[in-house]
């Protein structure tokens, strides 16, 4: 792919999802906004329960269909909304132009069907008159790509081991060159050394096609190694992104994001201890009325529970929080 | 990679895993696991030897012969020239085992595959879509449900007549709501699960994934349940000719046998033998060759 940067390829503005059951409404999403640009990676993270996959399957319109609705917001995809196309439109893109790799590779496999055949059946449904010849060469082509030796096509998922498998689910993503790859948390079900390797994989293919991707995670590591850009996901809002730099070695700093910070483990200072957030995220189905980390936050102020913060913006880097708006901003190293 | 690649060439080079280089069709892979079953191969040779015994029933012993009365010849016990003896009217029971088969084993055959079909489908539609449909649908079933099965086929074979039409679609309607449950209850179980969802993500139609992702991986418990029913229906039809609702006499058939013999039990039990033993022996056949094939459609169970 030629000269990728630069345009706008994925714009979600003010996208609002809640999951409607019998008893409560759980507002997973709230009014969140975020950018993938052609060509670069943009990472989601936040905790468990932070409406990272909700997300995700806003974009690809694969909400369980019982429960969970879209309320509001815009998705656009190449300048086009995806939440006004019809369901046969969708299915369309989806695989083709927007591919999704899931969490649990141990499951994410057909189990009577060989891996061949499953990485053909992609192909075959986004390019109908295929030969068949031309199908299995691509389909040996793209497992090299991802690793696994092309003999290996015959063989069903369970005689891959975890990361061979998760191997083979990118593969199946891959095959038709989506323009965006949505990665919801790729490695979290992997071993450790596992995860590098499947990572580092992610990376050389991205770089390669030059696809774009929203990569879905909980671990800071993973951002650094991968991303250009970042969003930091919480109770349902995205509480600060910018670029990685941003993020990692701006002035400012949200005290959520401090908090990811502090409770990584950093192998350079031996002295910094552990630090995780204290107490738990809130309910989504009753969430606080001012800022939705208020209840955990370090650096709580009165007018926090209050009122909901603006959001503020320098060049990229936007949050919410109000010891960014009382215009005297503080030093990132004031934040705890 | 590195590491993930060299366990894999150990894996080959210890053998464990022979890598088969050359294309295997889906259906030559299957036949060759089922192969390794001798049950399955037994219960296989076995149906192949009643089926063509009963196709060539005509070459075998003439259809006349199984309908001909000779009153001097009642109740005779299995000699050289009748080798299962004969009936209360004198008929032949060898040559009304075979021309009986036709008819039973046509009729279990059949009537398992329609309830299967019409159950699987609609159980498939009621389990991957949900909602409405499914209320639909189960509330229908329900209806059917509330009627006992055997008092539902007798109604239906009273109210249309007793012929061979007329049995299948009872014995269809009897049996299609096992199906409706079971399929819809492993398609609520397999559409849970992430390949699924993944396949969904991928842009595959509705359609697409319940025939390439669902029906393939309930077929086994589909085809076990389906080689039951073949039992079961021959048991059935063998009450419903009891009970004088099966295909009327003097048409040689295995349940109509079993309640004609009743009378001679104590004297000549080989009226009942006889007939028995080819229900028993279809029976096992068909069970065999499902459990056959429920594990040569289960790849983990490969070796
Ligand atoms: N199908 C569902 N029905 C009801 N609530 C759901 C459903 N799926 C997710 N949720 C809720 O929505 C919130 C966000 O979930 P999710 O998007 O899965 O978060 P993440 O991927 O960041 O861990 C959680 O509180 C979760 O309990
Ligand atoms: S707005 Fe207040 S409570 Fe929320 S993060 Fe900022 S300082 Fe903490
Ligand atoms: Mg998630």
């Amino acid at each position: 792919m030629l000269e990728n940067n630069g345009g706008i390829l994925l714009n979600i503005e003010d996208l609002k999802v809640v999951y409607k059951t019998d008893l409560e409404t759980v507002e997973a999403v709230n009014g969140i906004s975020l950018t993938v640009m052609k060509g670069r990676t943009l990472g989601l993270v936040g905790e468990t329960g932070a409406g990272k996959t909700t997300t995700a399957l806003s974009i690809l319109r694969l909400l369980p269909s019982t429960t969970g609705r879209i309320e509001r917001g815009k998705i656009e995809f190449n300048g086009q909304d995806l939440l006004k196309l019809d369901e046969n439109m969708m299915r369309v893109i989806r695989g083709n132009q927007i591919a999704m790799v899931f969490q649990d590779p141990m499951t994410s496999l057909n189990p009577v069907m060989t891996v061949g055949d499953q990485i053909a059946e992609a192909i075959e449904l986004h390019n109908g008159k295929m030969p068949h010849e031309e199908v299995n060469r691509r389909v040996e082509n793209i497992l090299q790509m991802v690793g696994i030796m092309p003999q290996r096509r015959f063989e069903y998922p369970h005689q891959f081991s975890g990361g061979m498998k998760q191997r083979v689910v990118i593969a199946i993503a891959l095959s038709c060159e989506p323009e965006l790859l949505i990665a919801d948390e790729p490695t979290t079900a992997l071993d450790v050394t596992i995860q590098a390797q499947v990572l580092n994989m992610i990376k050389d293919l991205r770089d390669r096609l030059g696809t774009a991707m929203l990569l879905i995670t909980h671990d800071l590591g993973i951002v650094a190694q991968i991303c250009d850009d970042v969003a930091v996901m919480y109770a349902g809002e995205i509480i600060e992104t910018g670029t990685v730099e941003d993020i990692f070695i701006g002035d400012w700093r949200h005290p959520y994001t401090a908090g990811l910070f502090n409770s990584l483990p950093d192998l350079r200072s031996q002295a910094t201890r552990l630090k995780p957030i204290p107490g738990l995220m809130p309910d989504p189905s009753n969430l606080p009325n001012g800022c939705v980390f208020a209840p955990r936050c370090g650096n709580r102020m009165d007018i926090c529970e209050k009122e909901h913060p603006k959001t503020v913006q320098k060049a990229q880097h936007r949050l919410s929080c109000h010891l960014y708006a009382t215009g005297e901003n503080p030093r990132r190293r004031d934040v705890t | 990679m590195g590491r993930e690649e060299t366990s894999l060439r150990m894996e080959k080079t210890t053998g464990i895993e022979k890598i088969t280089f050359k294309r295997q069709s889906q259906a030559k892979e299957i036949w060759r696991r089922f192969k390794k079953s001798k049950g399955a191969v037994f219960g296989l040779g076995m149906l192949t030897i009643i089926l063509a015994v009963i196709l060539l029933a005509d070459v075998i012993a003439p259809y006349s012969l199984a309908t001909r009365q000779n009153m001097s010849l009642k109740l005779a016990p299995p000699s050289w020239g009748h080798i299962f003896g004969c009936d209360g009217y004198g008929r032949d029971i060898f040559a009304r085992v075979l021309h009986g088969g036709r008819t039973s084993l046509s009729i279990a055959v059949i009537a398992t595959m329609t309830s299967c079909l019409l159950g699987s489908i609609l159980g498939a539609v009621a389990g991957y879509f949900g909602k409405v449909i499914d209320s639909v649908i189960c509330r229908a079933l329900d209806i059917f449900m509330s009627v006992p099965d055997i008092l539902f086929t007798m109604a239906v074979v009273v109210a249309l007549g007793a012929n061979f039409i007329n049995l299948l679609v009872a014995l269809t309607l009897a049996y299609f709501t096992n199906y409706v449950r079971l399929v819809r209850s492993q398609v609520l179980n397999l559409s849970e699960l992430e390949y699924v969802e993944a396949a969904r993500a991928g842009g595959a139609s509705s359609a697409r994934i319940i025939a390439t992702h669902i029906i393939p991986n309930a077929m086994g418990v589909i085809i076990v349940n389906t080689t039951l029913n073949v039992a079961k229906i021959i048991l059935y039809e063998s009450t419903l000719s009891f009970l004088g609702l099966g295909m009327p006499p003097p048409a040689p058939e295995w349940g109509l046998m079993l309640a004609e013999a009743r009378a001679f039990l104590r004297t000549s039990p080989h009226l009942l033998l006889f007939p028995a033993a080819a229900i028993v022996m279809s029976a096992c056949s068909v069970n065999l060759i499902g459990d056959g094939l429920r594990d040569a459609l289960d790849p983990h169970l490969k070796s």
